[in-house]
């Protein structure tokens, strides 16, 4: 009984709740049980079991009393990137030791009021910076898959890598991820769910630990893509304390997934055929276009043509981005404090010398490095005219089509340790999933297939702004003609 | 565009991050690998394009200066490493 709790998808999980056939207490236990049995992939860095089981009482109640919001009852993994009130938010830095919020982040705090039930909060990459999970403070995560007749461990990909993780492995039931270069995508298609980047400001950023505040946006991880519409559904809104929040109704983005897509356009960007790209991707992108043709849809090439300039871009803007907002963490405020004995700029160096990792230092200084005088312009204010352009390309895509097919990630999940030595080799990562970043517009991840070595590789479908609702409605239609069934080599419970 | 350890030091010390003096070498060569590979975009021509500040076209909202949060400086200085009668505390500044 417990495994068949922890294997439902959320809609099922709900509709058995509506029908009382099943209880949150009974729900949030095998999901609390599950996580426990799913230590050795560190996908937790903070288990919430006690808070979980209140909360599913309480919301055992709220039932009986005839008030069920959109996610009731529903154990899910927070990321660790959200500020979540008295429960310690690291961002997976050392820099954030001890620190517990003393206020909710709106996203978190939608889902708490759509009745959802928190497991834990999730590893991820520190302060979301990584590709792989693997700069984390508190330890890489390990991908539930494994490769056929191989045992090593792969990593999850990132950043949200402990919450692809956790969905994958039945630790829960969906999981919040964030999303600045391909964060939410890129991890889900490595450990086979679905992930979902929503229009750049259709979420509330006030509440989550920032990075790259032009780029960064919160959004749902899932088993399905009709998880992953209900869970959007509760998360999104305008919130007057972001003020990039943009103030559109939400739509019932389940009501979006009808199937039907006879007619629409879908664009298939020539240049996201890379040099490299492995023949078992091209040919997954090609089943892809196929499916999508037999659903009625009418697929034709288009031409993006400063995808290649997407990466360099991404990396002059996103480090400048970040390189301001941790300015904030000084030793003075919260966190950890070190070189108190000195002068205040002794502490200050100390204190984030010691605090930030490796990859955070990098991009501290990468960021320091293209806003300083006499090469902001060489720098920043060029990467800020290429991203102008990149814009301009989906725009003029988009008079054309209504969504556009590409591949999520240049590879399956690769090893734990693999690409540490060679940054930019890492950073290529994203190089299908940062364009959109960029442009700041709605993306899903679907998984399509398995690898030649059985990892579950990911299609990408991209959308207007503020037409998450197609992207829903087309990714529904890949994944049904898809059919992915395959399961990882680990599952808890 | 190459960094050398003296670069290195410079921006460390404008960043606030004390970098130990024996990864120095080691940064300067990845920061100039980064940089190296971020320069490809001098091959486009941006002339007259706009710097994106936004990706949503969007007037950034106003409201009314006035006070609309506070008075529980215990509940704001909760996480400080160090504070005193609601305040934070750092080393001394003035001698």
């Amino acid at each position: 009984m417990m495994s068949e709790l922890t294997n439902l998808t959320i809609a099922e999980a709900r509709d058995l709740l509506a029908k009382g056939e099943t209880s949150s207490k009974e729900l949030t236990e095998a999901h609390i049980a599950a996580v426990e049995a799913a230590r050795s992939l560190n996908a937790f860095i903070t288990e919430t079991p006690e808070k979980a089981l209140q909360m599913a009482e309480a919301s055992d109640k709220r039932r009986k009393a005839g008030e069920a919001g959109v996610l009731e009852g529903l154990p899910i993994g927070m990321k660790d990137l959200f500020c979540t009130e008295g429960v310690l938010t690291t961002a997976a830095s050392h820099i954030l030791d001890g620190f517990h919020p003393t206020y909710e982040s709106t996203v978190s705090r939608n889902m708490w009021n759509a009745g959802a039930v928190l497991l834990g909060k999730t590893n991820l990459d520190e302060f979301a910076m990584g590709s792989s999970n693997m700069t984390s403070h508190y330890g890489g995560v390990e991908n539930p898959w494994r490769k056929s007749g191989d045992n090593r461990p792969l990593v999850p990909g990132g950043s949200s890598g402990g919450s692809a993780a956790a969905v994958a492995a039945r630790c829960a039931l969906g999981a919040t991820g964030t999303d600045t270069g391909g964060s939410i995508r890129q991890p889900a298609a490595f450990c086979g769910i679905v992930g979902m980047k929503p229009t750049y400001g259709r979420c509330s950023r006030w509440g989550i630990v920032a990075f790259a505040s032009s780029l960064d946006q919160a959004g749902p991880m899932g088993r399905t893509v009709r998880d992953t519409a209900i869970m959007l559904e509760a998360m999104a809104g305008y919130d007057a304390k972001d003020s990039t929040s943009v103030n559109v109704p939400v739509p019932n983005y389940e009501a979006a997934l009808s199937g039907d897509i006879k007619g629409m356009k879908i664009g298939i960007p020539k240049e996201y055929r890379i040099d490299g790209m492995p023949a078992e991707i091209d040919q997954l992108w090609l089943q892809g276009i196929k499916w999508l043709e037999e659903a009625g849809a009418e697929v034709m090439e288009i031409s993006l043509p400063h995808t290649h300039y997407a990466l360099p871009t991404y990396y002059i803007i996103a480090p400048a981005e970040a390189s301001s907002n941790l300015a904030r963490y000084d030793g003075v405020r919260y966190g950890l404090r070190e070189g108190a004995d000195g002068s205040l700029d002794e502490m200050y160096e100390a204190t984030r010398g010691k605090g930030f990792g490796m990859e955070v230092q990098r991009r501290i200084l990468i960021g320091t490095y293209v806003l300083s005088a006499g090469y902001y312009d060489a720098y920043y204010n060029k990467a800020r005219k290429v991203r102008s352009l990149i814009a301009r390309d989906f725009a003029q895509a988009y008079e054309k089509v209504d969504a556009i097919l590409t591949p999520t990630a240049p590879s399956a999940a690769f090893g734990m340790g693999d690409k540490m030595d060679d940054p930019i080799a890492m950073y290529l990562n994203d190089v299908f999933t940062v364009p959109a970043s960029l442009a700041g517009l709605p993306g899903i991840s679907v998984p399509a297939g398995l690898s030649q070595d059985g990892l579950p590789l990911g299609l990408q479908l991209l959308g207007k702004a503020f037409d998450e609702e197609t992207v829903f409605k087309v990714g529904g239609v890949l994944e049904e003609a898809a059919g992915f069934d395959a399961t990882p080599a680990f599952l808890a419970a | 565009m190459s960094v050398d350890k003296e670069t290195v030091a410079n921006i460390a010390r404008l960043a606030r991050v004390r970098v130990d003096e024996s990864h120095k070498e080691s940064l300067a060569k990845e920061l100039s690998n980064i940089l190296g590979w971020i320069e490809q975009l001098s091959e486009l021509d941006t002339e007259g394009v706009e710097p994106m500040t936004s990706v949503v076209s969007m007037k950034l909202p106003l409201r009314e200066d006035e006070v609309t949060d506070g008075g529980y400086p215990d509940k704001v200085t909760a996480n400080a490493p160090e504070g005193a009668h609601g305040f934070y505390a750092v080393p001394k500044v003035v001698e």
